[in-house]
């Protein structure tokens, strides 16, 4: 293991203060009671990763990581933290498991030194620039999308469909829960034009047409439309 | 001359452990959820720390995947984050035992 300071000064001078900034967040993150400051030990350490990642010729991914992780993440958690109230501190009253924090450190410990170990001058024996080299004169992001839209095609195309799958199942998980919807559980349609359900009974169409409209018309997304559509079928199928 | 690999391995594994701890040592789901970010960004480091060792752009690929995933994870997660709160106020990860058998 050579020495930190076997580099030229401005890259361990670098290394060592991002280095410290990531420990201390990483630290906060943990030990800190309120979780706001958690989060915002999250932004620290978030920060030091990315002086790290430009240190280490990544500067496409210290952008987008100050980007995405310091601009949305830690947004997102924040806004979750202060809508939910949930920022008052632990409370440590009553422990199920009075051994499991002694026992995770231990754990922690143990582990630590375990890759420790195995870090010394043990380095995997990989092939070199399969898929790129990082040298060429090629700029960062230029490299890393060749990389994406050609080895990582499949890759990249399946992350789209996880990232709408991602979006589906954040809409569906925070609604709010629906209120006493009889019969109308399993619409799936889009949504009809209020128009049709307001004007009154129509006799030019048959009954069927009508209550097919009507069934397959409801809303998914708010309960107030489906509750109101959902009075309007019974009408609908009750009234003649 | 940069500073050789094995002290960002170090710094990753430092940063890896104590997210492991803290999702080991915290109650509150929210903080359990910044320890998994912890943890992934250990394993960034790691990545690009390789990437930079082998000459091989496909390491920093690797972390743009798993920057992407990250954002999917929190999304979904804090959703469900948010129904277990709006169901019963004020829950640790100790009260969610509905699935225990």
């Amino acid at each position: 293991m050579t020495h930190v300071l076997a580099a030229t000064i401005p890259d361990a001078i670098t290394f060592v203060m991002a280095a410290a900034i990531c420990v201390v967040g990483a630290l906060g993150v943990v030990l800190a009671r309120n979780p706001v400051h958690s989060a915002l030990m999250l932004v620290m350490t978030l920060f030091g990763v990315a002086v790290l990642f430009v240190e280490e010729d990544a500067q496409f991914l210290a952008a987008v990581q100050v980007i995405v992780y310091a601009g949305a993440i830690v947004v997102l958690f924040l806004f979750v933290i202060m809508l939910l109230g949930v920022d008052q501190k632990e409370v440590f009253q009553r422990d199920p498991l009075p051994a499991q924090r002694p026992v995770a450190i231990a754990l922690g410990i143990l582990g630590l030194v375990e890759v420790l170990v195995l870090a010394r001058g043990r380095w995997p024996s990989g092939a070199r620039s399969v898929s790129g080299a990082i040298g060429s004169p090629a700029s960062n992001v230029s490299l890393i999308g060749r990389s994406i839209f050609t080895t990582y095609l499949l890759a990249f195309e399946v992350t789209s469909a996880l990232l709408a799958v991602a979006v589906v199942g954040a809409v569906v998980l925070a609604r709010r829960p629906r209120h006493s919807v009889g019969g109308n559980e399993d619409s799936t349609g889009p949504v009809a034009e209020p128009d049709d359900d307001l004007g009154g009974p129509d006799d030019t169409e048959p009954e069927g047409v009508e209550e097919t409209i009507v069934g397959s018309g409801t809303p998914r997304g708010e309960s107030g439309d489906i509750k109101t559509s959902g009075s309007l079928a019974d009408v609908e199928v009750t009234g003649p | 001359m940069s500073v050789s690999a094995t002290w960002y391995l170090t710094l990753a594994a430092v940063l890896f452990t104590i997210g492991a701890v803290g999702l080991l040592v915290r109650r509150n789901v929210l903080v359990m959820f910044m320890c998994v970010e912890l943890m992934l960004n250990a394993a960034n480091l790691t990545f690009v720390t390789f990437a930079r060792r082998l000459n091989d752009i496909a390491g920093q690929t690797a972390v743009f995947f798993v920057l992407v995933v990250a954002a999917a994870e929190v999304v979904v997660g804090l959703g469900i984050i948010v129904s277990i709160y709006r169901r019963r106020p004020g829950a640790t990860a100790d009260d969610l035992h509905g699935l225990k058998g």
